[in-house]
């Protein structure tokens, strides 16, 4: 059943974390074959802004996640405003109204989780900076079931909470600077 | 859980209370379902299958828990102000309105719907039907009483739709809850009503069902929204949630849009 999935990465980000994101899709390989899933804390309103932005700089195509979207590579999805992003065991997406988790919707532990459940070792997640003890559950629970963790390193992270409370509850695989991404997502 | 043990779940839900919930997202009744055996710290899936086949008042908890219950009064201000500003007034124009409220939950946007209209002053050739498949919500949602610390939030939605009055003329104020006037829901029909199994029950000029179809998968999408059609009168409205949408299904021909942004369409032919 998981065969069939691409290889995937979800990168998950609160405060501080939508400039990294602005540094990192311009400079992915266009050749990349992983379908690319970002969930971002944010106000709930301002719907499509985030998608529109991270479009005029990506060199792989941005498009808003939407229900019943099928994950392909080399695709960029970003979980919308208000709602969770849950992945089902046939690959498509889909969208979740229920309650916040850590105060957040989207919550990134939700979609660390989800996409571990059907992805299994061919997911790669990715925890950058922010104020919130959103993100590290998921991310133990992925490396867990087989997938590869990162955080943003603390060091450089503009807030550094978000990644150094992953590393307090677990090893995580790899600590990144910002220069050291782009090659890690090209390397999965 | 596993997904083996997800699905012998759901499909004691099925054969043993003609739930179902097989064309629900499985990520999502997964996750929920999850959520309750660990919440409720079941040592074994043996002893939570045993507890919700046998224990009737635990499914009623298990129901409410499954499907997501979370709504709020005015939620997305713009979508209420299509309502009030473009919907409302063409069914001004009927003698009687009947809308329909489907997957209403605890009815916070039923009575958003009743404001609405009573400012219009239509409310009293109105009659709303609102269903849920949980009894339990329906209980709530007949009661009108939400947390007062909500109020704050509901009422900067209410001005941003385009209310134009102190939202605290709705509701009596008692401790921590907001008591919504029964002027309101007196032209509520609250009703137990499950999409999936059940049929139509009436003509209607404007169906609202807001998340509820994102957690179906696209066959029983298709099937309840041939219901709503079926339920609707010609150039009657249908408005579903934001992040739902009539592209790619069988019904998507017999619809215009009225306003695309706010997911609201009119139907054009049967």
């Amino acid at each position: 059943m998981t065969v069939s999935l691409p290889r995937t990465l979800v990168i998950g980000g609160s405060a501080g974390s939508l400039d990294v994101l602005l540094q990192l899709l311009p400079v992915l390989d266009p050749a990349c074959q992983l379908a690319i899933i970002i969930v971002l804390h944010r106000k709930s309103d301002n719907d499509t802004l985030l998608s529109d932005l991270l479009a005029t700089r990506s060199i792989l195509p941005v498009k808003e996640a939407e229900e019943k979207d099928l994950l392909t590579p080399g695709m960029v999805y970003v979980a919308p405003a208000d709602y969770h992003l849950l992945i089902e065991p046939d690959g498509t997406l889909t969208l979740d109204y229920s309650e916040k988790v850590h105060y957040s919707r989207p919550s990134i532990d939700v979609t660390f989780m989800s996409a571990a459940e059907v992805i299994g070792e061919r997911l790669a997640c990715l925890l950058l900076s922010g104020a919130n003890t959103d993100g590290a559950e998921g991310l133990q629970m992925a490396q867990g079931m087989g997938a590869v963790t990162a955080v943003q390193d603390p060091a450089e992270a503009e807030v550094a909470f978000m990644p150094k409370h992953a590393m307090t509850v677990m090893t995580v695989d790899r600590v990144l600077k910002q220069v050291e991404m782009a090659e890690w997502v090209m390397s999965l | 859980m596993k997904d083996e043990e997800v699905n012998i779940l759901l499909n004691d839900l099925l054969e043993q209370y003609g739930y179902d919930f097989t064309d629900y997202s499985f990520a999502s009744v997964k996750r929920r379902l999850q959520r309750v055996f660990i919440n409720d710290r079941f040592p074994s899936f043996a002893e939570f299958r045993y507890k919700v086949k046998n224990d009737e008042s635990y499914l009623t908890y298990l129901m409410e828990q499954i499907t997501v219950n979370v709504t709020e009064m005015f939620r997305d201000p713009a979508f209420f102000q299509v309502l009030r500003n473009q919907v409302l007034p063409i069914l001004a124009t009927y003698p009687f309105i009947r809308i329909w409220h489907a997957g209403c939950s605890t009815g916070e946007e039923v009575y958003s719907m009743a404001i609405l209209l009573k400012e219009m002053n239509l409310l009293h050739k109105s009659v709303i039907y609102a269903t849920d498949i949980n009894e339990s919500v329906l209980e709530k949602a007949r009661k009108g009483i939400f947390p007062l610390a909500y109020m704050q939030q509901y009422s900067q939605n209410y001005l941003q739709s385009g209310g134009q009055h102190d939202f605290s003329r709705y509701y009596a104020a008692n401790y921590e809850y907001a008591k919504f006037s029964e002027t309101l829901s007196e032209k509520i029909i609250f009703a137990a009503h499950n999409l999936v199994t059940d049929r139509s029950f009436n003509e209607f000029q404007l169906i609202i069902c807001r998340n509820v179809l994102i957690y179906f998968n696209k066959e029983l999408q298709d099937k309840v929204l041939h219901l709503f059609s079926e339920s609707l009168e010609q150039l009657g409205f249908m408005a579903l949630g934001a992040k739902e949408t009539l592209r790619f299904t069988t019904v998507a021909p017999l619809f215009k849009p009225l306003a695309q942004k706010e997911k609201i369409w009119r139907k054009i032919a049967t």
